[in-house]
């Protein structure tokens, strides 16, 4: 698999799962999803909002936070870590502040494989019940920030060239 | 139906493989229950409860040709659903082109300081 386009499947009723390729080796790409100061720099919403906090005490038992600024408001989401293998292995739990689908509670598997120097990200979210999981679906911008619809296309249109 | 339960429904007859790979075998033309039968090692019955399903969720539909009544793909409810699932996967794709730049920065920065270290060494 060299294709870096992002797969998204649904593997069962409660879960999402994504998989994307990364051109860097798989210790690089591990920093880069937990170190607060990288993740700043990519794990954003729509302009002009900001990763304004991110906390990260990366061992089992302990405690992440996120929360996104924008003009609008801020949302917030953290969890706790539940097992950690560096750099190929992280499971952790995921609840948002403002809880917008049923149970507001997710179980996030990443896996990360490396292969001549690129690495395979697989993101595995198991959901409480389907509900759940097809509320996130049916609402990708309300997962990462309040943002209007019509916004969210701008930037996606930016960011994909479409 | 809400066009947010109709999805619904499309979403849980694709959670099943056997229903989509059905859906699959539908996509290259019509075909009857028991043609749809034979490359699965399934009952008949068994493959008409899936066929059920797909046909409450408007995946597809059942032709009126006698005893036969040949099954045929409904694309709408498929697209609707592929739809959502595109504008997710549109969404996450924005954030890992960011991480993209990031690596490939992250990249440079190693590079500069490997041989910036090179410089040094005796």
């Amino acid at each position: 698999m060299t294709s870096k386009t992002l797969k998204v499947t649904i593997p069962s009723d409660r879960e999402i799962m994504m998989i994307r390729v990364f051109d860097a080796p798989r210790a690089l790409v591990f920093e880069a999803l937990t170190k607060p100061a990288l993740l700043k720099r990519w794990f954003l919403g729509p302009p002009g909002w900001t990763l304004a906090v991110c906390d990260i005490d990366l061992r089992v038992g302990g405690a992440y936070r996120y929360v996104w600024r924008g003009e609008k408001g801020e949302m917030g989401m953290g969890g706790i870590f539940k097992e950690i293998a560096a750099p190929e292995r992280i499971v952790a739990t995921e609840a948002f502040d403002q809880g917008w689908y049923p149970g507001n509670n997710a179980v996030v598997t990443q896996t990360l494989s490396e292969q001549g120097g690129k690495t395979t990200l697989s993101l595995r979210v198991m959901y409480e019940s389907k509900d759940a999981r097809d509320a996130v679906l049916k609402s990708p911008m309300e997962s990462g920030v309040a943002a209007s619809y019509d916004r969210l296309s701008e930037f996606l249109a930016t960011q994909t060239g479409l | 139906m809400t066009p947010a339960s109709r999805l619904d429904t499309t979403f849980a007859a694709l959670a099943d493989p056997t229903r989509r790979a059905i859906l699959a075998r539908l996509a290259s033309g019509e075909a009857s229950v028991l043609e749809l039968a034979e490359p699965f090692a399934m009952s008949q019955p068994a493959i008409s409860k899936h066929l059920k399903v797909l046909e409450r969720a408007g995946l597809i539909s059942r032709g009126r040709d006698g005893q036969r009544r040949p099954c045929r793909i409904e694309a709408q409810p498929l697209e609707e659903a592929t739809g959502w699932l595109e504008e997710y996967r549109k969404f996450w794709e924005g954030r890992f082109q960011r991480l993209d730049v990031l690596l490939d920065e992250l990249k440079g920065e190693a590079q500069a300081l490997s041989l910036a270290l090179r410089r040094l060494g005796p």
